[in-house]
């Protein structure tokens, strides 16, 4: 059993490698792809919230902000995407003849797979320090970081002329190495690079949460105040775990676009952000693994409900949430971990298997015993 | 004659127009231990709050080691030396028993000193003495919050000793506690003044009767008067606050 449990992850990691393409089609390894790249910004969520107890709803800006990042790569270094200037096609609906500056260094690849991180990173650290400073906290925070959210949405939905505004950019056409990115090969590349990307983003979310860092950020999440008497600042510690989450949403969302082939507005808007809170609330919030569960499960669940009942969806994400805070709060992997399964055969009459006193009884010895006894006084 | 440890001057702490504390001044000595008490509302917490960087005075001085303490954050004040045990026993109930206590023994307090560097040996080791001193061994690997009353406040206090400060600040450090933990509360606090400064709060009269200590009493935010518990008891004043002005 414990060797099993060193193996699993493992396991899990070569299921993941050479089986599920091996049985899937593209179309639904495509959607797996992008499930583990979900994963990614739940582990982050989970970091933030689930650890250090800051209940972020605008991580969809550095979600959004990695996206943005690969595609402008992509768009930059594409033929076909390049209009009579030689800058994407676009910008010639709106009359810009120049790029806008903050696409220059896009057209560098190394660059580009720094910036999909490197920048969200930034972000989180100047929103982070500022807001963390002046000791906002709770439901504050939650609303501050849902109003950057709504500010970055607007701005990159209005502004036609830097990003292609509400139509987002289209990166399923562009190519790579000389090949379409929304090939079923390419594809199959960037599952393979999210598939390895997940676990080391969980073994950086581990670094964090493991060790004494991560018992001061508990610390912070149950008493904040009792920390600082002990003489920690909690500043520094919530603003390197607040860019740590914002860098690995930036490449989850990097991993995301280019494999659902389009980079929007629509990833910042609000019910976007919220949506990643609930996977970790769903998965289970204050473990590492919870969150993945969380991203999976609920995302293919997602996938399933709209193509059968395309409307359905949303109601049915509504009950799930439900169901889960009200019994099972502590998620799905807490339920497990905690023997919610055991406890569940028991409400059917299976009896969970322990050695105390009711099952005693049953046991052939002790059955044995009364009738020795009276066997004896015979 | 030595200089005070701790000394405040004249403070003054008013919320919205409502004096909590009014020209409050009080000195403390290298290695004292004092009670103070006070019927509620009196600003013995508020007294604390000040110290600690809680709450920001209207007027006065506060003074520790010759340097003013007004305007520093929580955490620096804390690091300067003055610890505080809060009314309620604050402990970091999602943490095993061991790891507040490391938490708070740590010498670096710093993120990246906790990412990086161990625990040094001799934090570990008076984390061992403590464990042991305050009976918590066998739950080192128990979480905090599964404690009992009692021990949750002895590890409030234990992890407070192992900030290793100048001065300890006990705000009712054995409320809820049995007689026998109450009367070892008192040798644990006996124990550290000398070595410390300490100031206890308390209700408890007997606690205070057992600590031996010079007793401050507070009302209305400032000093009514300070001697030993038995003069204490016997002035008028104090039984005057305490009980209410018979009226004739």
């Amino acid at each position: 059993m414990k060797l099993f449990r060193r193996l699993l992850p493992w396991i899990l990691l070569a299921t993941a490698l050479f089986i599920l393409p091996a049985f899937l089609d593209d179309f639904r390894l495509n959607l797996f792809g992008r499930y583990f790249a979900l994963a990614i910004t739940a582990l982050a969520i989970d970091l933030i919230w689930g650890y250090t107890g800051l209940l972020s709803l605008g991580q969809g800006i550095f979600f959004a902000l990695g996206g943005y990042g690969v595609a402008m790569n992509l768009m930059l270094n594409t033929k076909s995407e390049a209009g009579a200037k030689g800058i994407p096609k676009f910008f010639e609906n709106y009359g810009v003849e120049q790029l806008p500056f903050f696409w220059q260094p896009f057209w560098s690849a190394p660059l580009t797979l720094v910036a999909i991180w490197l920048v969200p990173a930034i972000i989180a650290g100047v929103v982070g320090y500022l807001i963390f400073r002046n000791r906002i906290k709770g439901v504050y925070f939650s609303i501050i970081t849902q109003a950057a959210l709504m500010v970055f949405y607007h701005f990159f939905n209005g502004q036609q002329k830097l990003i292609n505004g509400t139509n987002g950019l289209k990166t399923s056409t562009t190519e790579l190495f000389g090949m379409l990115v929304g090939s079923p090969d390419m594809q199959l590349w960037f599952y393979r690079i999210t598939v390895l990307l997940l676990p080391i983003a969980f073994l950086i979310c581990r670094y964090f949460t493991s060790g004494r860092f991560g018992d001061a950020l508990i610390a912070i999440r149950d008493d904040e105040q009792r920390l600082r008497f002990t003489g920690y600042n909690p500043v520094p510690f919530k603003t390197i775990v607040f860019i740590v989450a914002g860098a690995l949403c930036g490449l989850s969302g990097a991993l995301y676009t280019i494999q659902s082939g389009i980079v929007s507005p629509q990833y910042m808007t609000i019910a976007m952000s919220i949506e990643m809170v609930i996977w970790v609330a769903v998965g289970g919030r204050g473990t590492l693994v919870g969150p993945i569960i969380g991203a999976v499960v609920v995302n293919y669940l997602r996938s399933l409900v709209s193509e059968a009942l395309p409307e359905m969806w949303l109601f049915v994400q509504g009950a799930l949430f439900i169901f889960v805070v009200v019994l099972m709060p502590d998620g799905i992997y807490g339920w497990f971990s905690k023997g919610g399964f055991a406890k569940l055969l028991a409400a059917f009459g299976v009896a969970p298997r322990t050695a105390t006193y009711p099952q005693l009884d049953l046991d052939e010895n002790v059955r044995a015993e009364p009738k020795s006894i009276a066997h004896g006084r015979d | 004659m030595t200089e005070p440890l701790l000394e405040l001057d004249d403070v003054s702490v008013s919320f919205d127009g409502f004096y909590a504390l009014t020209d409050l001044s009080i000195r403390l000595m290298p290695g004292e231990l004092r009670s103070i008490i006070g019927p509620n509302g009196a600003g013995k917490t508020t007294f604390l709050d000040v110290i600690t960087g809680k709450v920001r005075p209207s007027k006065g001085s506060v003074n520790f080691r010759g340097q003013s303490l007004l305007g520093l954050s929580e955490q620096k004040i804390s690091r300067k030396g003055i610890g505080r045990k809060f009314q309620t026993p604050r402990v970091f109930e999602n943490l095993d028993v061991i790891r507040n206590l490391e938490l708070a023994a740590s010498p670096h307090k710093n993120p990246f000193g906790l990412l990086y560097d161990k625990i040094p040996v001799a934090a570990k080791d008076d984390v061992q003495r403590l464990l042991n001193y305050i009976g918590l061994e066998p739950f080192a690997r128990t979480k905090a919050g599964k404690l009992s009353h009692g021990q949750k406040q002895w590890l409030a206090i234990a992890m407070l000793v192992a900030q290793s400060p100048q001065v300890l600040l006990l705000d009712e450090p054995v409320a809820g506690l049995t007689d026998e933990e109450t009367s070892r509360t008192a040798d644990l606090i006996k124990s550290l003044a000398g070595q410390h400064t300490v100031v206890v709060i308390e209700h408890d009269m007997e606690f205070i009767r057992d600590l031996n200590a010079p007793v401050t009493v507070l009302h209305q935010g400032s000093v009514l008067t300070e001697g030993r518990i038995e003069d204490v008891k016997n002035d008028p004043k104090v039984i005057e606050v305490y009980l209410g002005q018979a009226k004739d």
